[in-house]
Parts: C-alpha cells; sequence; structure tokens
C-alpha cells in the first residue's frame, strides 16, 4: 500500500521522528490559512501518488499566505500524470545547514531489513552507491532479536559521521527501524533528512510503502492517520476491464481469476491460469507475433459463472474477435468446468464457440470430460503432448488468418 | 536417491482438517508418503483418512515416539508464523509452507529461527516436494494418478518458483524419456524459505541428479545468488533455465506485479533481460520453449558424458 506524503509524514511523527511544522489541506482557502499560521515562505506540494511532481509544476514556493492560497488553487487543478491531487501538503522553507538519507528496507537476499544511511541526502541514494560507496552506510537488522539502538548507530558511523550529529542522527534511524517493523514496511524512507541552523534534525519528506499482506493488521494506525481503505491506491486508474473482472471474482468464494489490461493493446483475448503458466503463455503469445489484449489468471477451481464471467469481459473488449483459452497442467482447477464457462460465454454473447475460442489447451484433472463438451461444440483443443508454445503459436495463426482473411 | 525426501521419510500436516488440507493428505498418502499424524488445535480425536489429528506437534510427537520428519503447514496466514515456529520448536527438520498472502516480516522470522535451529523451510506459496515413485509432501503434481502420469524418476532436479510449472516442465521431461530426480515447488513470494541456491548443495551432492532445470520469473535476485554459488562451491551440474514473465521488461509494466507476489520489477537487476544475460555469462542456457528443455538438458547431459 502506497500513501501520500502527508499521510508518510504524519506516519513519521506519530514514530517520535520530528518533522516540519506542517499543514495538509483540500481547499485552496484552508491552504493559506497554514500558511498564515506556519508564518514566513512556505513550499506548497501536490499530493499525487506518483512521482515527477516537481517537473509537472505540482510544487511551487510561496512568500504570503495569499501567494500560497493562490498557488494551492492551481496546484489543486493541475493532474500529474493522470492523476487528480487529494490535497496539498504546506511545509515551512527550512533553512537547512546539510541533507541527509535514511531509509530501512527489505534485503531479499539476506532476508532481512536493512538499514541504509548517507550524508549525501536529497538525491538518488543508488547514484550515491555508485559513485561515493564510504558515503553510505549500512546495518542489517534481526527480525526475530529486538532492536537495539548501537546498530542504528553503526550504520551512520560506517558512512564516516560523528559528533552530535550522529547521535541526533542514529535516534532518527533507530525509530525508523522499528517504525518499519512495526508496521510491515517495504520501505521506509526519509530523503532528506535535514540538519536545521540549530543541530536539530527534521524528516523533509519522508515516503512509506506497507506490505499489502499486512495491511489487515493495522488497520487502527491506518485509521488514526486518517486513511480510507476503501480507496483504490494503484500505480494507474483500473480500467473498465479490470474493475469488472474484479467484482465477478469478489461474487464467487470459489477460485480466482484476475484480470490486467493496462499495457495491452492487442486482440488476442486470453483466458489463461495459473500464476506462472500465466506469464509462459503471455510470453509465447507475443513471442510468435501476437498481440494480445489482456492478461488473466485462472486459479483453485473457479467456479463456471466465473470463468463465463472471465470469459465475457475479455470477448467485450474492443477489437477482440478470439479467446485462446489455455493454462499448464492443472490439478486443483476442473478442466470441464472452465470449458463449460468458456463456452456459455460465447453462447450469451450469441458467438460460435468453434469460432470464437481459437485454441483450448488446459490439460489435467477432469480433462476428458472437458475434451468431450468441446467435441460437441467443434472447438479446437489439445492435450498436454502440444505444448503451451505451440498451443499459443496456433492461436496466433487463427487470429492472424482471421485478419488476413478481412483484408 | 533423491533430495529432501526418502523412503522412511515421515511427516505431519498441520490445519489437517481445512478442505484443501483432507484433499492433500489424499493425495500424499496414495502416492505412498507416509503421514503420521496431524494437527488442528481443539480437533484431537478426529481422523483424516486414517491419520490420528491432535492438537499440538508435541502430541504427534508424543505419539509418534520421535520427532517426524517433516511438516506441511496449511493454515490461515495469520496463523502460519506461529504453525510453523511450533514445527521448529519441536524438532522438526523440513517444513513445507503451502498458505499464501503472508506478510514478509512473518516469513523472515520463520526462517530466521529455522537458521538458528538447524531447520529447512520449503516456501510459502508453494506447492511442496515430489520424489517420483517414492513420496510427494504437498499438493505438487495433484492426484496420485496424475503426477505420476507427469512425474516419472530419472536424472532431473527441479526447482521452480510455480507450482503449476513444477508440473508442466516435469512433464516435458517425463515425456521425452528423461524424468525426474526431485522436484520442489520453491514458492513465488519475495522472501522464500529457500532459493535456489540454497537448495543447489543438496541436488549437488545427489548421486541420482545429472542435471538441474529451473523456472524463473523476474523479480528479486535469486539467479545472481544462485550464479555466485556456482561460482563459489565450483560446481559442475549442468543447469537449464527457463525464464517466464520476459513481457513484463515493457515500460508500461514498469511497478506492475504479474503471477506471484515477488514477481515485480522493482529496479534493472530485476528485469528478464538483466537475468538472461547474466545466467547465460555464467554458462546457463536460458530457453524461450518450454519444449526445447530436453533437448537443452540432454545437450548438457551429452557434453558431461
Amino acid at each position: 500500500m502506497r500513501f501520500y506524503e502527508y499521510e508518510s509524514r504524519r506516519i513519521v511523527e506519530r514514530a517520535g521522528i520530528p518533522v516540519t511544522d506542517y499543514g495538509f489541506a483540500t481547499t485552496a482557502a484552508e491552504a493559506g490559512q497554514a500558511a498564515e499560521r506556519i508564518g514566513g515562505p512556505t513550499v506548497i506540494k501536490s499530493q499525487v501518488l506518483t512521482g515527477g511532481r516537481m517537473k509537472a509544476g505540482g510544487v511551487r514556493f510561496a512568500d504570503s499566505p495569499e501567494q500560497a492560497e493562490a498557488d494551492a488553487a492551481e496546484i489543486l487543478e493541475l493532474e500529474i500524470g493522470g492523476h487528480v491531487p487529494v490535497g496539498v501538503l504546506v511545509d515551512p522553507k527550512a533553512e537547512i545547514e546539510q541533507e541527509y538519507y535514511a531509509a530501512v528496507l527489505w534485503d531479499g537476499r539476506a532476508k532481512r531489513p536493512m538499514m541504509l544511511f548517507s550524508d549525501m541526502g536529497g538525491i538518488d541514494i543508488e547514484q550515491v552507491a555508485a559513485e561515493h560507496p564510504d558515503h553510505v552506510g549500512r546495518g542489517h537488522l534481526s527480525n526475530l532479536h529486538p532492536i537495539a539502538d548501537f546498530e542504528a548507530k553503526q550504520a551512520v558511523a560506517r558512512c564516516g559521521m560523528t559528533g552530535s550529529a550522529l547521535n541526533r542522527a542514529s535516534a532518527v534511524l533507530a525509530r525508523l527501524a522499528r517504525l518499519q517493523r512495526d508496521y510491515d514496511m517495504t520501505l521506509a524512507e526519509i530523503n532528506p533528512l535535514a540538519r536545521l541552523a540549530d543541530g536539530s534534525f527534521v524528516a523533509l519528506d519522508a515516503h512509506m510503502e506497507m506490505e499489502d499482506e499486512a495491511v489487515g493488521r493495522h488497520k487502527p494506525m491506518l485509521h488514526e492517520i486518517g486513511v480510507d481503505l476503501d480507496e483504490p491506491r494503484e500505480l494507474y486508474e483500473p480500467s473498465e476491464f479490470e474493475r469488472n473482472v474484479k467484482a465477478i471474482d469478489a461474487a464467487d468464494h470459489r477460485g480466482v481469476i484476475q484480470g490486467k489490461d493496462h499495457g495491452f493493446h492487442g486482440d488476442l483475448g486470453l483466458v489463461i491460469g495459473a500464476g506462472g503458466g500465466s506469464l509462459t503463455l503471455t510470453d509465447a503469445v507475443r513471442s510468435q507475433g501476437g498481440r494480445p489484449a489482456n492478461y488473466a489468471e485462472i486459479g483453485g477451481n473457479p467456479s463456471v459463472a466465473k470463468s463465463k464471467g472471465l470469459a465475457i469481459e475479455v470477448l467485450r473488449k474492443d477489437g477482440v474477435e478470439k479467446i485462446a483459452v489455455m493454462m499448464s497442467i492443472v490439478s486443483n482447477t476442473r478442466v470441464d468446468i472452465v470449458a463449460r464457462g468458456v463456452i456459455k460465454a460465447c453462447l450469451e454473447l450469441g458467438k460460435d464457440p468453434a469460432e470464437t475460442i481459437a485454441i483450448f489447451r488446459i490439460p489435467g484433472a477432469w480433462e476428458e470430460e472437458g475434451y468431450r463438451i468441446l467435441d460437441r461444440y467443434g472447438v479446437e483443443y489439445c492435450d498436454r503432448s502440444v505444448s503451451m508454445w505451440e498451443a499459443a503459436g496456433r492461436a496466433v495463426a487463427r487470429v492472424q488468418g482471421d485478419r488476413t482473411g478481412s483484408q | 536417491m533423491s533430495v529432501l525426501l526418502h523412503e522412511d521419510f515421515t511427516f505431519i500436516v498441520q490445519g489437517i482438517t481445512g478442505r484443501e488440507a483432507v484433499n492433500l493428505t489424499r493425495e500424499c498418502l496414495d502416492f505412498g508418503s507416509a503421514i503420521v499424524g496431524g494437527v488442528t488445535p481443539g480437533r484431537k480425536g478426529r481422523e483424516v483418512h486414517g491419520v490420528p489429528v491432535f492438537d499440538t506437534v508435541e502430541q504427534v510427537v508424543e505419539h509418534h515416539g520421535s520427532a517426524p520428519d517433516g511438516a506441511v503447514v496449511t493454515v490461515p496466514p495469520a496463523f502460519t508464523k506461529d504453525a510453523v515456529l511450533e514445527a521448529i520448536e519441536n524438532g522438526i527438520g523440513l517444513i513445507v509452507v503451502v498458505t499464501e498472502r503472508i506478510p514478509r516480516a512473518d516469513v523472515a522470522q520463520m526462517v530466521e529461527l529455522a537458521n538458528e535451529r538447524g531447520a529447512r523451510i520449503i516456501g510459502p506459496n508453494c506447492l511442496g516436494v515430489i520424489v517420483p515413485g517414492v513420496a510427494k509432501m504437498g499438493g505438487i503434481g495433484g492426484p496420485a494418478r496424475d503426477a505420476a502420469k507427469a512425474y516419472a524418476p530419472g536424472p532431473v532436479g527441479v526447482m521452480s518458483r510455480s507450482g503449476g510449472m513444477t508440473t508442466e516442465i516435469s512433464s516435458t521431461l517425463t515425456a521425452a524419456g528423461l524424468g525426474v530426480s526431485t522436484a520442489v515447488s520453491i514458492g513465488g513470494d519475495a522472501i522464500i524459505g529457500s532459493t535456489y541456491a540454497e537448495l543447489m548443495p543438496l541436488f549437488d551432492a545427489d548421486e541420482q541428479t545429472e542435471a538441474i532445470v529451473i523456472y524463473t520469473e523476474p523479480g528479486g535476485r535469486m539467479e545472481a545468488e544462485l550464479v555466485d554459488w556456482r561460482e563459489r562451491a565450483g560446481s559442475e551440474l549442468p543447469i537449464v533455465a527457463f525464464m517466464a514473465g520476459r513481457f513484463m521488461d515493457d515500460e508500461e509494466m514498469q511497478g506492475m506485479s504479474f503471477g506471484h507476489a515477488g514477481t515485480i520489477v522493482e529496479g534493472k537487476e530485476d528485469s528478464a533481460t538483466e537475468k538472461i544475460a547474466r545466467l547465460e555469462a555464467a554458462g546457463i542456457p536460458v530457453v524461450e520453449r518450454i519444449d526445447e528443455i530436453p533437448a537443452a538438458v540432454k545437450q548438457k547431459l551429452g557434453a558431461a558424458a
């Protein structure tokens, strides 16, 4: 789960990490009032779940509350990468002595969280790590033992820091490490972390991501910071196809269907599964010149209605005349049930299954029953002796045959 | 021989009274596996296909006379960590975690405790382990009759991030007359108990295994770890790889997850292109078509002989 900057700011603040005297506003008037309260020059930042705000004009500097209000009015109207801002963050323009970088994230290879700290903050940490490796301190954390303060201090000291800055920065990193563990963050990052003229440290910008699987156990905290759990937080707006497939899946607990069409622009509908099989088949279609109209996953023995629902949604997509129904060998999902579902989908849409289903290749449990049904409707199918690659190739050839035939 | 499982291997099923677990128990028994007990808290005294059910792992150990060799864990995500810790602390050495959607921190805790106690975890989000003709531990391959059809005994070890593709690949090897020594569905999550590199020493030491096939996907650094291990260990066991999800390299797919939780391209190193280049540079051919796998294995075996 991704967070808006103002939510990340609240999460960091709750964890005892100092932040600026910021304000969150959903109207221009509120933004003006926040700037008035803060006093002095402010920064107005668009609250969107996407990068590139600065370039898009979503960050402005205001000298007065009036200016802040005017800037906020414009930013609130400005779409960035297709996202409408949910509000603006009003921040005092801080007098910064130095910028640092602090983060805690998963190291999949070590299977442990890793702390990262640098005294070269504000810029891309990967660039710092490549060009100035001695300015990046790292430290792995145990998953079982309590997080000790000295571990954070070691990581900060490893980038060459000393003096009171070392002690103050270590306290921030230790709190960030506990926050990452306590709230199942896949990324807990403060960049920049700033040292002000009086020697104190404040988080100027924070970026938090919570693991989706763990959201359920952090509802009290999410509620406290005002997160609406029903609001979608995708990288992009879900399409009608994606919303419909999701609704069909949710309506019935038997089996799972998923569908995505973001980034797919082709004419061959895919009714495919399961996890790895779908990846393999999508590649096989594309590598043989096919153009998938979507990505899909069938798994866990869905009902006839669910299989039918997925096939209907795929067939209703613009430009899709044919679907390929394919999976790797199944042991849990029943072949006959999927066969029944996709044939029903064709019939309900007034289409001929034999013409519409370019290929059916699902070997495994109850396959004989499945093949009998497919035979009855004259649908082309194959068993496990035909590879996934070959089956995908046949589907592509049939769609291409249509294309040349209609020219 | 084989790896992980053997003729006399005994195991338990935690969460045995669940719908999926009941099926899995039937399938494993039919395949010849020795399931010596099941655990579902509060259901002591029942039986599932003749397997006695207990409230705790401790009670099964007492009933059996010693700690069984393994445990299959198939309980809801919120209870999985506890079930795995219970298995480890009761002396069980091999734990197959079937459950999916477990938070990463829970997985990391189980794995760290397993390492401290000398236990091994396979999964989570996996279908388990199968030794053709001997035993299977988990839903891998499905009902015994189907599993026997796809998995014939042979010289090839299979490791796969996808459960379904473990069977598809093994079936291809079986159809080509090669067969499988041991197949492991290692799980599709970002953090798993046993990676390719962590299982390789077992296959490397196994007399039956003459080649390895891995199924892999974008996301994570497991392939780099495999390449590093191979160099460090000086292993000459031939490996053939199949990479699915090449389409995810498209710019429009950045940051999107497909298929498995761990399958997401977050940086350049995670991408299919980068992984293929890394594997091939290390002498591990990456085939594009599933049906090219047997020929690639035979070529490697021919070169080794």
